[in-house]
């Protein structure tokens, strides 16, 4: 048994409102510079949809995530390594620009200069790659907000995959939405780490944070592709790829992500998962893709166990790390309750980016009376969301997990609101769904209430102890290993072009 | 005209090799984060796809080709039994086969490069400048092999290989670091124009090299193929 700590995190679906302010703040902190405008470590999709970048989540198209070959052994689908080599000098499995969309600015200053005419002025697009004028934007981030676009177009969405008679929810009467907030899963199993040529990706040790060495990065744009997620994002104007960092900065003080700090539906969790480093290739080599998620439970550790605690403190594991770990929210939800599933199990790459799948548009049909009752819980097969549609997502199809999660939320709400509502300890219904009264109390305050507290345990890490403090006074912070020069003097002899300076081509305007 | 012959293949030789070496190490210690391929691939797919292999395939050729070819010494082809006729007629043919293939795919760049919108609005002059720099030096190389095979179809007996023996004899002198030897060989009336050009702006390309893209090549990452899959570092020693 080899311990290691991650920091992971959980997504609450069912209280995600889609107000986008997490892929906001996210961008004006990260990505808010030229080369990478079109980049969102962020970003909320409406589901279904085919995403951002287009059908993402198609593997038959983009390869990315893990796959057994022949002799059952973990490749990557995008090839063996003397497969991704031969494949240096043109990637077959490379989005373009235009899977993303094409990043543009709006000419707001023509909306002051604009002499006095017989229409309104406006601003109109162009193009941040070219300065060019855009006669049309063709597509966004969240281009599918809300249910944007044509079902027709919508319905290639991979998650629709054996869902009976998919068609139907392209009806006004039977359509259905989610929303999907995305991020780098920071996997135990990175698929991006290892498809690097230049092994710049690397994962860190003490929190599992899986970064991008930036000077070691030589841009053979392979982490891209193998990425199953497309959370690598290649910078056009640096020629080096960028990745969400988990705000590794905040983390190490202590403090949440920013995507997580600002969340103002409070859907976001974050908190220490101790695991079995050892057990990472078994089982994500597992043979059936349904166990995937049964078998990546199995590789976290209890934290509460003394041998557990023992065996971390060997590897070296901070006293603060293990008490924090027992607080974990993560790892109630995941672990104790079970309500928190992987995205997208099937890919191999054991994510630690966890999701809650929604449960609001089942709980307003049983209300107006059109569902089944299964005892004390609706019956969830007659649903809004397919079930099979959020087991595609979270659990490589298998349902009974869904199904499980779904009950426990629901026997929460009916068990509290028997409380307040009635008068009445509705224990019958915690007994149907397998909970204890103390896990369900545990359940509402942290689901519920969610206090920031609650919602996120970081512990610091220890770098006053790792480096002398003193010497690092005074030092320069970020730079681009170059010492403390600033790389502002106006010429570069090596021919890069200047990273702060954006080149627009003005556009004129003729009568 | 031994004073411009000194110059340019005695003299300009070591400055573009020193500025070759001492370029790339200080770009590499003091700006490792402009050391890229400078990959366009993603504003422009299609074209990069079927222009980059062959350029590729062949460049490698044509270089590791003038690596054994210039740099081997004479008597270690005679060991192998290859006659300066054959060794000869080996540099026109593959010579001629990797930089017609490499020539193929440098067109289909040079157009990418220059007509779409995308990727020219993203270039630096060095990447544009490059571009045609290789194309006139590909150019050059190829049509020197027209006077190779002339030399060694209408040759007197024992003189057909006599440019590239002296052109090997220049590149050996410059590397064992004999400018004296190497300008002799190489001002030798019966070397025709085309070869000292060619000579001239190979050393140019060593010139530039460290101001250009061209620095990925030696970042070639073949040891991806012995490392494992994972990469685990830790943040701070303990």
């Amino acid at each position: 048994m080899k311990v290691r700590a991650q920091i992971g995190m959980v997504l609450n679906l069912d209280k995600c409102i889609g107000c986008h302010t997490c892929s906001i703040t996210c961008k004006n902190v990260w990505t808010s510079r030229e080369g990478v405008e079109y980049a969102w470590f962020n970003n909320v999709e409406t589901k279904p949809g085919i995403g951002f970048p287009k059908e993402w989540e198609n593997q038959d198209k983009w390869n990315g995530g893990w796959s057994r070959n022949k002799k059952g052994n973990l490749e990557l689908k995008i090839g063996s390594k003397r497969r991704v080599l031969a494949n240096i000098f043109g990637n077959p499995d490379l989005p373009e620009i235009d899977d993303y969309y094409e990043p543009f600015d709006f000419d707001y200053q023509h909306l002051h200069t604009a002499k006095p005419s017989k229409h309104q002025p406006t601003a109109r697009p162009r193009s941040l790659i070219t300065g060019k004028r855009m006669q049309k934007v063709e597509w966004g981030p969240n281009w599918e907000e809300i249910l944007g676009t044509e079902f027709e177009k919508r319905k290639k969405d991979k998650n629709f995959d054996d869902v009976v008679q998919k068609d139907m929810y392209g009806q006004f009467e039977k359509t259905f939405m989610m929303y999907l907030p995305r991020l780098c899963e920071h996997c135990l199993n990175p698929a991006c780490v290892a498809a690097c040529p230049s092994g710049a990706i690397y994962k860190r040790e003490e929190d599992g944070i899986v970064l991008i060495d930036q000077d070691k990065c030589r841009g053979w744009r392979m982490c891209v592709s193998g990425c199953p997620y497309k959370k690598i994002y290649y910078n056009w104007k640096t020629g080096k790829s960028e990745k969400c960092t988990f705000c590794y900065p905040r983390i190490e003080a202590g403090q949440p992500t920013t995507c997580s700090e600002t969340c103002v539906g409070r859907i976001r969790y974050l908190g220490v998962l101790l695991y079995d480093a050892d057990r990472i290739e078994e089982a994500a080599n597992t043979p059936n893709e349904q166990d995937l998620y049964e078998e990546q439970l199995g590789i976290f550790l209890d934290p509460h166990d003394p041998e557990v605690q023992e065996a971390a403190r060997k590897e070296g594991i901070a006293e603060n790390w293990i008490t924090a770990a027992q607080r974990s929210p993560v790892y109630m939800m995941a672990m104790q309750w079970k309500v928190a599933l992987p995205l997208h199990p099937e890919y191999r790459t054991l994510p630690m980016v966890w999701y809650v799948p929604p449960l609001s548009p089942i709980q307003s049909a049983v209300e107006a009376g059109h569902v089944g009752m299964d005892g004390e819980i609706p019956d969830l097969k007659s649903l809004r969301i397919p079930l099979r549609y959020l087991a595609n997502l979270l659990t490589a199809g298998d349902e009974k997990p869904i199904v499980r999660a779904l009950e426990r939320m629901i026997a929460m709400r009916s068990y509290k609101r028997s409380e307040h509502v009635d008068g009445v300890e509705d224990l019958a219904v915690l007994e149907q769904v397998g909970l204890t009264k103390n896990q369900v109390e545990e359940m509402y305050r942290y689901m519920a209430l969610a206090d920031y507290e609650d919602r996120f345990v970081i512990p610091t890490s220890h770098r006053a102890y790792a480096e002398n403090a003193y010497d690092v006074k005074g030092g320069c912070g970020f730079t681009f290993g170059n010492g403390c020069s600033d790389g502002n003097n106006g010429v570069n002899l090596f021919g890069a072009k200047k990273e702060s300076v954006r080149q627009v081509i003005p556009v004129t305007m003729k009568e | 005209m031994s004073y411009l012959n000194m110059l340019a293949f005695g003299v300009y030789p070591f400055i573009a090799l020193a500025v070759f070496f001492i370029g790339a190490w200080i770009r590499y210690d003091r700006e490792p984060y402009t050391w890229k391929t400078a990959s366009s691939q993603m504003l422009e797919s299609k074209q990069l796809r079927k222009g980059s292999l062959p350029f590729h395939v062949g460049i490698l050729g044509i270089f590791f080709g003038h690596l054994v070819g210039l740099l081997m010494p004479k008597p270690v082809w005679h060991i192998l039994g290859v006659s300066n006729e054959a060794k000869q007629w080996l540099a026109i043919i593959a010579g001629g086969i990797f930089g017609l293939i490499c020539l193929y795919g440098l067109a289909i760049l040079i157009n990418r490069r220059m007509n779409n919108v995308r990727v020219r609005a993203t270039s630096t002059r060095m990447d544009i400048l490059l571009l045609w720099l290789l194309l006139a030096q590909l150019v050059l190389g190829l049509i020197s092999i027209y006077y190779s095979v002339n030399h060694v179809v209408h040759g007197a007996e024992g003189e057909k290989a006599g440019v590239m023996l002296m052109l090997m004899t220049w590149a050996q002198n410059i590397v064992t670091l004999d400018p004296v030897e190497a300008v002799a060989a190489i001002s030798n009336p019966q070397i025709e124009w085309v070869f000292k050009l060619h000579v001239f702006l190979g050393m140019t390309i060593f010139l530039v090299f460290p101001f250009t893209r061209l620095v990925h090549m030696f970042s070639a990452p073949v040891q991806y193929l012995t490392r494992q899959h994972q990469v685990v570092r830790k943040k701070f020693a303990r």
